[in-house]
Parts: C-alpha cells; sequence; structure tokens
C-alpha cells in the first residue's frame, strides 16, 4: 500500500512484517524512531509474539540478540555511530558465532568532536566485521532491504547490517509501498537455525580454537560470506517477483553504459549525484553514476565490469580513514587495479554537511577535465585549516600530550648524541 | 528451606556426610543420576575451586529443572578449560560469546525461551569475579534491572587467573596479585571499599541473592535449588578457592573455602526481595591468620618483616562482617540479626551440626 511516511516508520513496518521475536535496542539518534515505533507496535500486540527488551547499552543490545539467536529466535536491533563502537566487540562475536542477526545502521558521524548528523564513518569502520553490509539509497530501499536482509542472513547464517542515511533518509517523508503481510510472509520463511541452544540436544557454542585451526575458521568465514555475492541477486530477483520492484543487488549502474566518467557512490547520495548527471548528460557531458548497493562482501568484479569502458571514476564517500583517505576509494582502486582507468576519491558530506547539487557540478567539471587531485575534499574550507595549522605551529596551542612527550624524547636523544 | 536431620559428619571438617542416608535425602551429587554437567576430562588445575563450584551448582541446577538448562559462559578460565576446540565438557547446551556480556547473552535466551512460550526451559548466566563484577557489571546490573528470568552465578576466586592473577574488584585487601605485588609502603591490594555483588544485587531488589563456598557443597546445592523455586533474576555468589592464584596447596581448596566462612571473611548467607532472610553460623570461629597464612599471596604479612598491623586491619574487616551479618550463635553478640535459628536441636553441638547442614534459615 503506496503511503506517506517517514524513512524510520517505514523500516518499523518492515521490521514488524518480518516477524522479529526478540527486539533489543538502545537509544542512539538518528535510530531512535525505527525502535520506538517498534516498541509500540510490541506493546500494543500488533507485533506478537515479540520480547521487546530495553538494554542498558549497545553493547548489551548485540549481546542480547547472539543470545537470543542461538537460542533459535529471530531477532533485530538498530544503533548507530558511538552505539555502533560499542557494540563493536559483540559484532565480531556474531559474525564468528555464525548469527543471522539483521542490524540497522542509522549512519552518523563518529566523534570526537561529538556530532550526531549523517556521514559513513560508523558502519565504514566496522566493514571488516563479518557482517553483510547493504545500503540503502532512499527510504522505499531501507524498508525492502530489511526484508530481504533477513532472508539473506538467515539463508546464510551470517549477520547483516542494513544501513540508510542517518536523518536524510530515517528522519525524511517519502511515499514508500509498504507491503502485506501476506507478500512478506510468501517470501519469507520462518527462521530456522542451523545450530541452536536446546536441551533436548545439547551443543557447545563458542569453543576456544587455537594456532591449529583458527586461519581456516576465518577463511570459512570469508568463504561463507563471499557466497553472498550471489544470493543477493537472487534474493533481490526473488523479491522482484512477489513485490514487483527492483531493489538491493550488488551494484547498480545509472547511465553508465557509455560514461566516460564514471561517479560511485553509497546511500542516500546516489539521487542528488543522478540529477546532476541527468542535467549533465543534456550538456552532452558523457557521465554516468554507479551505486553500491552492497559494500560487504565487496562486489569486486561487479565494479570492475561496470567501470570497465569509462576512462575516469569520481568515487564520492562520506567516510575517511584518518591516515590514508578514502576508504571506498581504496575499494575501488583494488577493482581496477591494471586498469588506465583513473581513481578520483572525494571525502564529502562527513558530519552532516550537504552535499549540494552546485557543489557536485563544480566537481563533475572539474573532474571530466581531469583536473582534480587523486584525493580531495568537497567543500573544505580550506582558509579554517590553513589559519589553525598555522595557529598551531607558533605554539598558541599546547597541542595533545603524546606530541609533547615525544618532543621531551627528542631533546633527550639529541643530547646523548 | 528443606530441613534434614544430621546423623553423620566428619571429624575436624564437621562436614556433614550423607552416603547412609536414605537416596533421596542424599544431595545431587550423591545420587546416582546426576548429571554430570561439567564432566571429567576438562583442563581445570588439581584444587580448582572453579570446577568443582560449577559442577555442583549445574548438577544441581540440571536436576532442578528437570535437565532443561541452558548456559551462557563469560569468557574465562571456566570458558577456557572446559572447551578447548574440538572438545567440551559441557553436557548442556552452552554459549560462550564475550567476556563482558553473559548476563546479557542470558537474557537473550530467557527471551527466546519466552517468546516461544518454552517457560520449561531455564536459563544460567555464569562467569569469574572479573567477568561478573568488573567488565560485566553493567549487563548484570541491566539484566537485574530489567527483571530477566536467568540465575547468574558468579565464581570468585578474588582475581584475574586466567590473565596471570591480575587484581579485579574482587581481589581482597593486601593480597598480591601481578598488578599489585608485595612492594613499596602498603604491598599487596590497596585497603578499599571492594565491590560486594551481593549486596548491590540486593539493591536492586531481586527476587534472590545467596553467597556460598565450596566447601559447603550440600548448602551450595540448596541455594541453587531455591534459587531455581523464583522467577526473575538471581544472583549466587560462590567463593572458589584458586590454588595457582593464591599460592595455596591443591588440597586446601576446600580448607580454605570453609575458613573464609569461619573466619567471617565471608559471610554465607541468602536473601530474598533484598533482605537477608538467612546467615550460615560461624561454627568454630577462627583468627584471619589461620586463612591468610595458608596462602602465599598473603606471606608478606608474616615472617620476621611480617606486617601485624594489616593482619589487624583484615581481621577488623572480618569483624566487621561477623557484627553486621550475626555469623555467631552467641546471643550475645548477634543478637536482634539476621538468621537467627529459630528451633533448638537438643544440644549445642547439634545445633551448629543442624545449621550446617541446613544453610541459613
Amino acid at each position: 500500500m503506496l503511503e506517506q511516511k517517514e524513512g524510520s516508520q517505514a523500516v518499523a513496518d518492515a521490521i514488524a512484517l518480518c516477524r522479529p521475536e526478540v527486539i533489543c535496542a538502545y537509544p542512539i539518534s538518528p535510530q531512535t524512531h525505527i525502535v520506538e515505533s517498534l516498541s509500540d507496535k510490541v506493546r500494543t500486540g500488533e507485533l506478537s509474539p515479540c520480547e521487546y527488551v530495553s538494554v542498558e547499552s549497545e553493547f548489551a543490545a548485540m549481546s542480547v540478540a547472539i543470545g537470543a539467536s542461538a537460542a533459535g529466535a529471530r531477532p533485530y536491533t538498530a544503533t548507530a555511530s558511538q552505539g555502533l563502537l560499542f557494540m563493536a566487540e559483540a559484532l565480531y562475536n556474531a559474525s564468528g558465532l555464525g548469527l543471522p542477526i539483521v542490524m540497522t545502521v542509522a549512519n552518523r558521524a563518529i566523534g570526537s568532536p561529538i556530532n550526531i548528523w549523517n556521514d559513513h564513518s560508523d558502519s565504514m569502520s566496522q566493514r571488516d566485521s563479518g557482517w553483510i553490509q547493504l545500503y540503502a539509497e532512499s527510504g522505499q530501499e531501507a524498508l525492502d532491504l530489511h526484508i530481504q536482509a533477513f532472508m539473506l542472513a538467515e539463508r546464510l547464517s551470517l549477520p547483516v547490517m542494513v544501513c540508510m542515511d542517518g536523518f536524510i533518509l530515517t528522519h525524511a517523508y517519502e511515499r514508500v509501498d509498504v507491503p502485506g503481510q501476506e507478500q512478506v510472509d510468501a517470501f519469507l520463511p520462518p527462521f530456522e537455525p542451523r545450530q541452536v541452544l536446546d536441551p533436548a540436544e545439547p551443543v557447545t557454542i563458542g569453543a576456544m580454537v587455537g594456532p591449529e585451526a583458527f586461519s581456516e575458521v576465518k577463511y570459512l568465514m570469508h568463504a561463507k560470506q563471499m557466497q553472498a555475492l550471489d544470493l543477493i541477486p537472487e534474493i533481490a530477483a526473488e523479491f522482484k517477483e512477489i513485490f514487483g520492484r527492483e531493489s538491493g543487488g550488488l551494484i547498480s549502474g545509472y547511465r553508465i553504459e557509455d560514461a566516460e566518467t564514471v561517479v560511485l557512490a553509497l546511500g542516500s547520495v546516489l539521487g542528488t549525484i543522478q540529477d546532476v548527471v541527468d542535467e549533465l548528460r543534456e550538456k552532452g557531458v558523457s557521465i554516468g553514476a554507479l551505486g553500491v548497493k552492497t559494500f560487504r562482501p565487496y562486489p569486486l568484479e561487479e565494479v570492475r565490469k561496470a567501470l570497465a569502458g569509462a576512462q575516469r571514476v569520481v568515487v564520492l564517500e562520506k567516510a575517511f580513514a584518518i591516515g590514508v583517505g578514502g576508504i571506498v576509494g581504496q575499494n575501488v582502486r583494488l577493482a581496477l587495479s591494471g586498469t588506465p582507468i583513473r581513481v578520483y576519491d572525494v571525502v564529502a558530506g562527513l558530519g552532516g554537511r550537504p552535499i549540494t547539487k552546485r557543489s557536485l557540478r563544480g566537481l563533475f567539471a572539474e573532474a571530466v577535465d581531469d583536473r582534480l587531485e587523486p584525493q580531495t575534499f568537497l567543500d573544505m574550507d580550506w582558509d579554517l585549516v590553513r589559519r589553525e595549522l598555522e595557529r598551531t605551529q607558533h605554539g598558541l596551542a599546547t597541542g595533545p600530550h603524546a606530541e609533547s612527550i615525544l618532543r621531551d624524547v627528542g631533546t633527550v636523544a639529541a643530547r646523548s648524541h | 528451606m528443606p530441613y534434614q536431620q544430621i546423623k553423620f559428619y566428619q571429624a575436624g571438617s564437621f562436614v556433614a556426610g550423607n552416603r547412609l542416608l536414605p537416596p533421596e535425602e542424599r544431595s545431587v551429587q550423591a545420587r546416582v543420576e546426576r548429571s554430570n554437567t561439567l564432566t571429567s576430562g576438562h583442563r581445570a588445575c588439581q584444587g580448582c575451586g572453579e570446577a568443582l563450584g560449577a559442577r555442583y551448582a549445574l548438577d544441581a541446577a540440571m536436576r532442578a529443572t528437570g535437565g532443561k538448562l541452558i548456559a551462557a559462559n563469560a569468557t574465562g578460565c571456566l570458558e577456557v578449560f572446559s572447551t578447548p576446540y574440538p572438545e567440551s565438557s559441557w553436557q548442556l547446551p552452552w554459549i560462550h560469546s564475550l567476556f563482558g556480556n553473559a548476563p546479557a547473552v542470558a537474557t537473550g535466551i530467557a527471551a527466546a525461551m519466552k517468546v516461544k512460550g518454552r517457560d520449561d526451559v531455564r536459563v544460567v548466566g555464569q562467569g569469574g569475579d572479573g567477568g561478573t563484577l568488573d567488565i560485566g557489571f553493567a549487563c548484570l546490573s541491566g539484566m537485574f534491572e530489567r527483571g530477566d528470568d536467568v540465575l547468574y552465578i558468579c565464581y570468585d576466586n578474588e582475581g584475574y587467573m586466567n590473565t596471570g592473577v591480575q587484581r579485579s574488584g574482587a581481589t581482597p585487601p593486601a593480597a598480591r596479585t601481578a598488578t599489585t605485588k608485595p612492594v613499596g609502603d602498603e604491598p599487596g591490594n590497596v585497603f578499599g571499599q571492594g565491590k560486594n555483588a551481593p549486596l548491590i544485587a540486593m539493591a536492586h531488589e531481586i527476587p534472590y541473592v545467596a553467597t556460598a563456598t565450596v566447601s559447603e557443597l550440600r548448602d551450595l546445592e540448596y541455594k541453587v535449588e531455591r534459587a531455581m523455586e523464583f522467577r526473575g533474576p538471581r544472583y549466587l555468589h560462590v567463593f572458589v578457592p584458586c590454588p595457582l592464584g593464591w599460592g595455596s596447596a591443591s588440597h586446601d581448596t576446600i580448607r580454605l573455602a570453609r575458613l573464609v566462612k569461619e573466619t567471617g571473611l565471608f559471610p554465607v548467607f541468602e536473601a530474598v526481595d533484598g533482605e537477608v532472610v538467612g546467615v550460615s553460623k560461624i561454627r568454630r570461629r577462627v583468627p584471619v591468620e589461620e586463612y591468610l597464612k595458608l596462602q602465599r599471596r598473603f606471606a608478606h604479612l608474616f615472617g620476621p618483616k611480617g606486617r601485624p598491623d594489616v593482619v589487624e586491619r583484615i581481621q577488623a574487616i572480618a569483624d566487621r562482617n561477623i557484627k553486621r551479618y550475626g555469623l555467631l550463635l552467641d546471643s550475645e553478640t548477634s543478637a536482634d540479626l539476621p538468621g537467627e535459628a529459630t528451633d533448638s536441636p537438643d544440644t549445642p553441638l547439634l545445633r551448629v551440626l543442624a545449621e550446617a547442614e541446613r544453610g541459613p534459615q
């Protein structure tokens, strides 16, 4: 049914339709509206049977999900930002134990400095945690991906993170098609765990593994996650059959067939990019956009194939690996290694800075002319940066302790020679 | 509390025996149908108090639940020595997730059982003092506060033994650990107020809180069985000596567990809905030296360069416990304190033994 809904409400509706049995969550913006809505649904009996557990931290949220999943129930949780980091240890545990937990990440920046607005720093920091990562482009796709995520998680017995841009998707109202319960029931069978804590058949889960088998166990986790590269398109096709629309998949191209310049991105910014692509196409510029819907497992071959005809790729990413540069950009370079395709990495939209069409127009114009540096920052206030760098150079700031200590050590070392 | 008439006891230790009792009166461990939940072949050290405590506690829980039990285990000695891949000593469904999340994992299992209508299946969370009092404390408190149907058992050996005997929030004052060595003016661990987990559990007003030691195993079994009569969060704190970490002889594990109670250093009691309803009385009061001298972790307090002043401070802790919990049978010192015996066996000795066998009232 077509409804005008907030993204969070749409996701909450989708979750409820998937009949989770245990919901465990800790409040953190911008995830709150999803779990508030689910709490209502459990309290009113709209979602039943389901246990809503108000946990004392995100670490506990993931731990409750681990216990529930290992005991054969279908769990759901949602988090963002610091919350995702706080559950990091449990994330690795969930994937290592092969538990099919579905979690929404309402993407938000990571502090310090504290910032509640959107970027992809949080989920990108956990890209190697063994979780499958799907990135939604719209509220509708967020809704759809959650339904697919349960199926994907349970077929592979692996946890799945559905990442949706905080505020931009979680708090925006748009028209969404909310499926009926019969449709979802027809698509998603009840959860059948691969291994379950059951007194009738006692198993030990979570044994200690030493050097004799640890590498093999880790490789098997990788091999299992890589199966998702085949399964995700299959599930998207099954989804289309029942729900009648394209959603999810590994990657999604927009006017890339003959494009000399391709802009690659994840999440909601793809909409803005596509608008600018349309404008530039009208002016005769050969440009297209490539959305990466599945970032883990990384669809390396698909990315490579999709970009094969391009001369240059602009990777527009909302994350930044301090000390290196772009994160998605590294992955794109990996896919394009050995090809002459130029990769421009652009860090944009950190901490909620809007990514405007105007800025993108300028950026793409520079890219098309190959005037971009390999690593750039969209709309960076370089004057501000330079002023601060200069100020600290003159010793007006005390600076971090580590550097002060290093200065002292340097003096001592100089004396001894 | 089930009353068991004392018939036999061991000279010296005052441990009540039950092998000559009718089968139905015997302890869980003395019954042929005991489940051996933590079965033999695991890799615990000789004289490990934790292995002993866990076996008795879980066998009693298995009996109380008709074998319908699931355990969530924190990282630590108990986890490591019981599950070296691909072997396992556990004969019940058992999961190890992380160091600090056993109470929350247990909550998840309990939630799954509830939603599936399996209220016949009960859940136990367990871990050492580090996993419980330190790194897992937030999860434990959350589990208590929410009222989740979990029995959490802490096996307290007063330190991080699995990582090489470092100080935990449960390490007693003056004790030597790898991070509180007997050097400097204040040798060993600091004198702080400590972290009294049973009292903190009681402050949550959960249905049942109890302490026990591995010297009085019948009492431990009773408390597990009693805990299983309640729904909601329950907390059992079991004192388990660690020969490796404490520098004590393997054959002294039971003796130390007995002495810690007989000195008053570890009050053995039970509480319902946040109120103490019974204490195990001291049978034969001993000074703390008798307990401390058996452990090399306190060796710096004795000998020519000893610290009688520190021993005195430890004795003061024991004395305070004795007063606070009413641990003595003497009515003059324990009047108006909870846990007074309500029945009067014929002779003082029988009365003492009855207390011991019955556990607290």
